[in-house]
This record gives C-alpha cells, structure tokens and sequence, in this order.
C-alpha cells in the first residue's frame, strides 16, 4: 500500500511501481478536435498549413519566409502524380533565396547529418499522413537525463 | 513513445535516384529545454530536381514545439543605430522591447501576415535574445570563449546561440520600408518614452516619432534591489550586481574570476541557479553564500519538505546557505563588504548579487493611458493580451487575464513565447484567448531537475506523489542502479515519523535522507489542481497540461498520479 504523510498543509505520497500498475480511474475531459483555441500542428483541421506551427522555427517568418511559404503551399496542395513536381519554379526561388543566407539556412550534405533511418532508407513512395519514415535517435541521452549536467 | 503528429510527404522517387544532392536545412526553435525530440526537425531538400522532401517533426511534450540544432552563428554586436535619420517614420507593426515576448510576436506576425513589416525598438545594444541560459548553460560551458560567443550545448549535445537569429535574418531599419517581401528589423539602443494612443505613435528617448496600426508592449521589467543597498553608498553599488542582461552575465563572470567570495541575495530561481553556477564553478577556490528570508531554496514556490531537500542539494554545489537572514545593513569596511542580517549576523563579502524580484517597466503607463494592476504589477489586460484597440502587451510585463487559472502576471521563459506568439496572432487579427498554459523549468545541479506549470506557489495545500523503492530492492542497488537514496520500507516509515516532528527543528544531517527522487506535486486551489510540478521525470508536461486544462475535482490524486507514470523513465 502506498505510504502516506501529512506535513501540516502537505501530503505526500510514496508509491511503488506495484502500487502504480493498476490503470488509472482519474477521468479526463475527452478533446474537442475543432476546439478553436488549441493550438494545432503543423496542419489546421480544415487541411491547410499553419504556418504558425512552432515546428517550422523561422522558416515560414524569416527573409525567405515568402518563397518558403509558397514553395511549401504549392506542395501540399499540389495533385501531380509526383507530388510537387508542377511547384518547380517555386523550389528554385525558394533555393536561390536560401543560398544569400547561408547563416539562417545552413545546408548540410546529407552524409554528416542524417538521422539514422533517413536518407539510407528504401524509399516509400506514400502519401500518408501518419507514421514518419525516419527517427530512431542519433545521439539522444536518455529522456530523464538532466540538461544542466554537462 | 513520443505521439508523432508528423506530417510525412510523399517521397519522390526521382529524388532517390541522385542522394548526393539532398541537402538537409535545419532551423531552429525558440529553445526549449528538456524536450524530448530524438529526431532533428529538418526540411530535406532535393536541389537537382527541386522536389521537395520534407519531414517535419513535432513534439508533443510541449504542443509542437521543436528543439533544433543548428551551428551557433557568432553574433557581432551590434552598433546602437545612433542617427535620428534611421528611425523609419511609420511602422505597421511596432514592437516596444526586444526580449523573448516581443521576438515570438515578431515571428508570429511575420507567419501569418505575408510581407509584414515589423519593427522592434529596444533600449538594449543586442539583437534579441533568450535569458535562461545566462544563469544556466553558459556557466557550465567548457568553452573558454563562451562568455564572448555567447553559445552554449544544448542538452543533445548541439552548440546554440542564445540569440534567436543572427543579425543575417533581420532586415535594416532604414530598408524596412522597401524591402519586397517585408520582415523584421530591429531599432537598438533605443528607449520609447511617450507613447500617444489617440494619433497611434510613439515618441522616442532622442525626440524621433514613429506612427504605427499595431502596437505591442513588451517591455519586461527590471531587476529590483534591496532597499538597504541603494541606499548604502556608491562604494556599495559598485560591487553591487542586478542580474538580468548580457552584460551582467559577462560582467559576473569577470568578478567571479577575480574575487575571493560572492554573496547572492534571494531564494528563488534566479539567485538559486547563480548559486550552483558559481558554486560549481568556484568549488575550492572560493566562497559561495546564499541567503534569503525563506527557510530553504525556492521557499516560495516548493512545499517545505521539497524546498528543504532543495537547499541540501544546493549545498552540495559548493553554496554556504544562510536561511532566515533578512538583510539590515549593507557597508563597505576595508575593501570588502559586510552585510549585517536583522538577527545580528555578520558576513563579509567581495561581491553582491541582488536575485530578489523583477520589477515590470510600465513607464509608459501614464502617457499612454493605460491601466497598471496593483496587486500583480505589470500592465492590465484582457484574456486576448490586449490592453486598447491596436495595442497589445506581452512577456513579464503582462498582468492578463487567464481563463483557467485567473488573472496573473508570470516571469517565465516560456511565457514570454506563448505570450508573444499570442499576442502577434491577435494583432493579426485572431482573436485568441490565452490558452495553452506555458510552463517553466530549473536545474540546480546534477540532481535536482523539474519542470511545472499553472500556478505553483507553496502557500497552496499540495499533494505529492513520489516513487518509493519495493520491498525486493536492497537500499544499497537501488542506490547504485538510480544513483537516489532510496531506503527500504521500515526505514521510511521511521523517517517519516522523523519528518513530521521535523517542521520546525533543522533536519539531522544523516538520518533525514528520505529520497524525493522522482515525482509529481499537485498544488491544489479548492480542490482543483491548478498547478503541477514534474520533479526528476521529463517529457510528461503535456498530461500536466491536461489535467489543469480540465479544471476538475479529482477525488483520489494518487490516480491522477498514475498518469504520470513516474517509476519509468
């Protein structure tokens, strides 16, 4: 059973992982997936881009935001069998731009930098939306590590 | 598992054929520790045939928020524009203060207005940047050059700037108004100090005028000071540091170097983390003391058994803690300087560092006509972070008005960005309510790690649930295995009848050893949990969130615990 103190206003709990394997009886309000405040990711429920996602960082706000979003508009929308290959023109913009900041966005070949699983992969032609094709950790301390200690 | 809401393109098969001509772009974030991003956000690019392969990653644990990498740009510092001629005369979109508010809203306002243009004006000679880690990372850094690079490793190991962007991403004031696409630049060394609702312009500190259609307020605050040290003398204030800027860092950095002990003034996060920092850092060579009124390290913000094991581990950094110590006098005797507490205490220092709360700058209050709130300081606001039509106010200068939780005004890093974001997607016409709770973390030292959010003040009745060892683990594995102290049960129950007698008198220093390893604590507001603090597990913040998002009455919290899933890692 878990141990249980009371330091005047204070309680506090100590559980074992025994004490913490019976499923939880808490109950959670379920979520409104059209709820308007939340935040969403990187696409709306109604299907277009939020370019406000954090996941973009600069991308879609920085000196190459315009060519950035219009490059990446063109793609998602696009209906080609080869998807985005009618956004050509937009691409090159998008890359002549990139290239008079090489600071804001650095360009790595993909031999130093690819996350394992990613460009060595075999190709999935597939326009799913769901589970991405690459992620296992390169160089990931694990998830409790604590950030400070160096 | 993290729950990957990714987007995956399709991956062109053409694209395949000629590898050697992906080019990965990274990007970067509005740095947020902790997040448990294994995979890099990336945009890989195929330049041959422009096709455009992209995999965007997001992180749950924070709604999206992605922690990036990319190669730290030297930041040059930046002249203070100085000439009157290159203030722009109008501005559709005027930013007041160059903080971490004010460049989240500068972002957000670039993301959905295309070809905004938008000018931020600070006081400060530096483009924008983020704070945590002048009190944290930059200390720890084993980079020589990092008090003047000002970069640091994140936790993957990645170098980072703390500038947002280098100065490459900001567009010059005076081209402000041309440039084709719009963009964001940034007016330095320069101070707003009248501020004409009615005609919607500003007056700055050398006389220039600048109009605008949307106006933001993020003007932070500044670091307050004890009373008894402003009034002490210029021999005082001399050895005197308020900590908050670039400056400060560089400039405790420098003395810390030279002096033979530092006394920091304040209990709370910023004092605390400058305390480890300098304790860690001075270890044998000199002498780090902390005191604050409270009983033990973040007083104000942990339950007393948490603060107090806190304030050992803070000791532990190398810091000689002087709880219970209000400050009467400060003086300045034979080069050094001798503070005497209220009880007749002397401690003789070198050097002062006064973490003791942040003022919030509302000077253009009077000017602008605006409402400052008197029992939270800080401009008044509504739930949408607006204070008037066309005007705005974001970051720690922000007294708003929070569904959930009620009106408040918070000092955090994360704050700031939710906050600046909210407030550019409302002055590009949103109309959002403050609603995804931000939250905030602190590090001292190796053992100590914990992340929270909502309203986490230790005057609150809590509820914490910690993770005990089982019956079959010997004190002396699990020591070994999750380097915790973590004692069998008979010993615990013994300890605990130790612990309540132990309000009052200081603990005895072996026995008291009940491990507070890892947990959860709620802090309740009738009997609602409106604040959470993740003690030792990570990458749980949004159940946390959840759970205040719903505002319920929870009858058992052990339950709500289970959520947590705290025995895992």
């Amino acid at each position: 059973l878990p141990l249980c103190l009371s330091l005047g206003k204070d309680r506090i709990i100590f559980v074992t992982k025994e004490d913490h394997e019976a499923p939880s009886n808490a109950e959670l309000i379920e979520d409104d997936p059209n709820d308007p405040y939340e935040d969403h990711g990187l696409i709306l429920p109604n299907g277009d881009i939020n370019w406000n996602c954090p996941c973009l960082g600069g991308m879609a706000s920085g000196p190459c935001g315009q060519q950035f979003k219009d490059a990446f508009s063109c793609f998602h929308y696009s209906k080609e069998e080869v998807k985005g290959s009618d956004c050509v023109e937009n691409f090159r913009s998008m890359q002549e731009c990139m290239q008079k900041y090489p600071e804001l966005y650095p360009q790595e070949d993909d031999n130093d930098s690819a996350p394992s699983g990613g460009a060595d992969n075999a190709p999935t032609a597939s326009t799913s939306t769901d589970s991405l094709p690459t992620s296992s950790p390169d160089s990931t301390p694990a998830a409790t590590e604590n950030p400070a200690a160096s | 598992m993290l729950n990957f809401n990714g987007y995956k393109l399709s991956w062109s098969v053409l694209g395949w054929l000629f590898p050697l001509s992906l080019k990965f772009i990274h990007f970067s974030c509005l740095y947020k520790p902790h997040c448990p991003l294994f995979s890099r956000p990336y945009i890989l690019f195929n330049s041959m045939f422009f096709s455009f392969l992209s995999v965007v990653v997001l992180c749950d644990c924070c709604n999206a928020n992605a922690a990036v990498s990319e190669p730290a740009p030297a930041a040059e510092p930046v002249e203070s524009t100085a000439a009157h001629s290159d203030v722009p005369e109008h501005a559709p979109y005027l930013l007041i203060g160059g903080g971490t508010a004010s460049f989240a809203a500068a972002r957000s306002i670039r993301a959905r207005d295309p070809g905004a243009r938008v000018l931020i004006v600070t006081e400060e000679s530096e483009l924008p940047y983020m704070r945590p880690p002048l009190s944290k990372e930059l200390w720890f850094s084993d980079d020589p050059k990092a008090t003047e690079t000002l970069s640091f490793k994140q936790w993957n190991g990645k170098e980072r700037s703390i500038y947002f962007q280098p100065p490459s991403f900001y567009v010059s004031p005076t081209d402000l108004a041309k440039v084709e696409n719009g963009g964001v630049a940034v007016l330095t060394g320069r101070k707003v100090v009248h501020m004409d609702v009615r005609e919607n312009k500003v007056k700055l500190s050398d006389g220039a005028e600048i109009s605008y259609e949307k106006c933001l307020i993020a003007t932070g605050g500044v670091p307050r000071n004890l009373q008894v040290i402003d009034r002490a003398g210029e021999e005082v204030m001399k050895r005197t540091t308020l900590f908050r800027k670039i400056e400060d860092f560089r400039s405790l950095e420098k003395i810390s170097r030279e002096v033979k002990s530092i006394t920091i003034i304040g209990g709370g996060f910023l004092g605390s983390e400058l305390a480890c920092a300098l304790g860690r850092r001075c270890k044998s060579k000199h002498s780090v003391i902390q005191m604050f009124p409270e009983k033990g390290n973040m007083g104000k913000v942990l339950p007393e058994y948490l603060s107090n094991w806190t304030t050992e581990k803070v000791r532990k950094e190398g810091v000689n803690i002087i709880m219970d110590a209000v400050v009467k006098n400060v003086s300045y005797k034979n080069d050094k300087l001798e503070i005497k507490l209220k009880d007749g205490r002397l401690i003789e220092t070198d050097h002062v560092v006064a973490a003791v709360g942040l003022e919030p700058s509302v000077e253009l209050a009077k000017s602008a006509g605006l409402e400052v709130d008197s029992d939270f300081g800080g401009y008044r606001v509504n739930a949408e972070l607006q204070a008037r039509s066309n005007i705005w106010v974001a970051g720690d200068a922000a007294c708003f008005y929070d569904i959930k939780l009620g009106r408040r005004r918070v000092e955090h890093h994360d704050h700031a960005v939710v906050s600046g974001r909210l407030a550019g997607e409302n002055m590009t016409g949103a109309s959002k309510p403050y609603w995804h709770q931000s939250m905030f973390w602190s590090d001292l030292g190796p053992d100590v790690g914990y992340e929270a959010i909502g309203i986490v003040d230790s005057s609150l009745p809590t509820v914490g649930v910690f993770a005990k060892a089982t019956a079959k683990d010997t004190p002396k594995a699990a020591t070994e295995q999750s380097g915790t102290g973590i004692r069998s049960e008979s010993e615990t129950e013994a300890v605990a009848v130790t612990l309540k007698a132990e309000t009052t008198a200081p603990p005895p220093p072996v026995q008291q050893k009940e491990d507070y390893g890892k947990g959860v604590v709620f802090y309740l507001r009738d009997n609602v949990v409106v604040g959470i603090v993740l003690w030792n597990v990570f990458n749980r913040m949004p159940i946390a969130r959840k759970i205040i998002k719903d505002g319920e009455q929870h009858a058992d919290l052990n339950e709500v615990a289970k959520l947590f899933n705290i025995h895992e890692d």
